[in-house]
């Protein structure tokens, strides 16, 4: 297992690498000249003389993907530019909202997704699996951004439930979670749904309901312990959307997250913290899906036992 | 049975279709079916609220909504259309050296795709939206880019699984050069399943060219896109809500309407991947 880990490990530093070096390439094939595109075209010539020494662009492209590479392996992600503060410190402070966004959203996501699933599966081509599968249609086709902007309309403005937008207390996160979990609640009750109704026509399912176990229990034990190998594959992949997703949801609630963070950055054509940014989400992306497949030993003792 | 006795029975599918086909003549005809030119402001009705003189309101300027929704179907079909074809081209082109060459230059490609899938989404496409500036034919090629990664997987699968069958071993052996076994054997095999994949990834595309024009990183202003009238609206969501949410809409009702054929297509074409997600 612990071998496993490690080399799992390993694999992601290329990709990380890799992650870094698309993100620099993009910002160096950018038309014009960055420097100038970040100070405005009012600079003074002095300004962008040290903003290019300090962001040392005289470089070849290689010697300072490299150097970027040394800094950040030391912890050193550069100084934004609009603030002047280390990127790291700036990233400190915006990751603990996107993570409690992202993590609420997963949640609901997960209980709520299973939960309409199974019972779609338990009850195929009911009234419920119908509105079910109906509901996850329109959940997998509605922007998120404007799913936000209608949930603000409703609870709000017109019932003056919740806060428009903000952070700092558990009536804030309300709307914004459910906003980013809406897709990937479609996303797991579809995959739950067909997951759990291929368990159900396996034999080991009918050897069990032949027996004489209760319903629940081969449900519980036989059925949904089976079924939840490819709904957790599914949440890994969904991670992905999730922080994508906050990107929007951020913007919407004027949640202090890294995505709104980044969109800045972007606007500010601050790229240093851009490229902090982009890595610490690619980073998430990799962990993430790293810590699911590491739970495919825990589900199935099949797999991992090689190492 | 064939595959469109299949696609007809099913009855979402056909909704799907019917609402694809008004879109591309609201597309098209736009001039002539929009009540009012998209760009015609009259700062008096700014706000109007929907009925009367505007069906769906008027928006800050007092721009016809309806008529800048009817409009917005252009943007939103072209790019998903044209970022489709990038991604569908990009794929095919790429996962076919990668399935042939196998060895070294296969490897180093996969690692490659690896790394752009491994970008959360809509990550990827900020990033190049944000190199390349914002604007109509970046955010095609941003959202084309973006689905490349997956076809190229699709059809270097593809590729890999027929190279080792016995028809193309023996035309290999008969001395076929690659482009004809390309054309005669492999796109014969993958092309229902890419038709299904570029029509799952326009609703996908239009999806992502709103988030990107929402943010402001897209489609540029006066252009009526659904996206960037869901952000103008925004900003007077909580006095005239409609000027926000009916864009949207529309938006819902494009990506259904794809999402639906597009699940309709792989019943048909692929009927052993019924009932999957």
């Amino acid at each position: 297992m612990l071998t496993f880990v490690v080399r799992r490990l390993l694999l992601a530093v290329p990709v990380l690498l890799g992650v870094v070096f698309v993100v620099m390439l993009t910002v160096d094939l950018l038309p014009g000249d960055a420097v100038t595109l970040m100070l405005g075209e009012h600079a003074t010539k002095d300004a962008v003389a040290k903003l290019r020494d300090h962001l040392g662009l005289d470089k070849p492209f290689a010697v300072r993907y490299l150097e970027y590479v040394g800094r950040v392996a030391r912890g050193d992600l550069g100084r934004s530019i609009q603030q002047n503060r280390p990127v790291a410190a700036e990233l400190a402070d915006a990751w603990p909202a996107t993570l409690q966004l992202t993590v609420a959203a997963l949640l609901i996501a997960t209980v709520a997704g299973i939960a309409a699933g199974v019972a779609s599966a338990v009850w195929p081509n009911s009234f419920f699996d119908a509105l079910a599968r109906l509901g996850s249609l329109f959940g997998l086709s509605m922007p998120i951004f404007w799913t936000g902007l209608v949930l603000i309309v409703v609870f709000s403005l017109w019932l003056n439930w919740l806060p428009v937008g903000g952070a700092g207390s558990l009536a804030h996160l309300i709307l914004p979670a459910f906003t980013l979990a809406l897709p990937s609640v479609a996303m797991v009750s579809r995959m739950t749904r067909s997951a759990v109704l291929d368990v159900l026509r396996e034999d080991y399912v009918r050897t069990a309901r032949a027996k004489g176990l209760g319903e629940l229990w081969v449900l519980g034990r036989h059925t949904l312990r089976n079924a939840f190998i490819p709904i957790l594959t599914l949440l890994g992949l969904q991670s992905g959307q999730l922080m994508g997703g906050a990107v929007l949801t951020e913007t919407v609630f004027a949640w202090p997250g890294l995505g709104r963070l980044m969109v800045k950055a972007i606007f500010a054509r601050d790229y240093v913290l851009l490229q902090g940014a982009v890595l610490v989400f690619a980073l998430a992306f990799v962990i993430v899906n790293l810590l699911v497949d590491l739970s495919y030993g825990l589900l199935d003792p099949r797999v991992g036992r090689q190492g | 049975m064939d595959a469109w006795a299949r696609f007809r029975r099913n009855r979402l599918a056909l909704v799907g279709l019917t609402l694809v086909i008004v879109l591309g003549l609201s597309a098209v005809l736009a001039p002539w079916v929009a009540p009012y030119d998209p760009a015609r402001q009259s700062l008096i009705e700014k706000r109007a609220r929907p009925g009367g003189k505007f069906l769906l309101g008027a928006d800050e300027f007092g721009r016809d909504i309806l008529s800048r929704v009817i409009y917005g179907s252009r943007v939103a079909l072209l790019v998903g259309l044209l970022s489709a074809a990038i991604a569908v081209l990009g794929g095919l082109v790429l996962g076919t050296v990668a399935g042939f060459a196998g060895g070294w230059l296969d490897a180093v490609m996969m690692r490659g795709l690896e790394i752009l899938l491994a970008f959360p989404y809509l990550l990827l496409a900020l990033a190049i939206v944000a190199a390349l500036g914002p604007g109509a034919l970046n955010t095609t090629i941003a959202v084309g880019i973006w689905g490349v990664p997956a076809v190229t997987r699709i059809v270097r699968g593809s590729v890999l699984a027929l190279r080792e069958t016995e028809y193309v071993g023996a035309a290999r052996a008969l001395g076929a050069p690659v482009p004809a076994l390309l054309r005669r054997h492999i796109l014969p095999n993958i092309v229902p399943g890419l038709i299904v994949y570029a029509t799952l990834f326009m609703a996908n595309a239009i999806l992502l060219e709103a988030a990107l024009s929402f943010l402001g990183l897209g489609v540029q202003p006066p252009v009526a896109s659904w996206g960037l009238m869901v952000s103008t609206g925004r900003d007077v969501l909580l006095v005239a809500p409609h000027v926000a949410t009916v864009p949207g809409l529309a938006i819902m009702v494009a990506v259904l309407a794809f999402n639906l054929v597009g699940d309709g297509l792989r019943d048909a074409l692929d009927p052993r991947l019924r009932g999957s997600t």
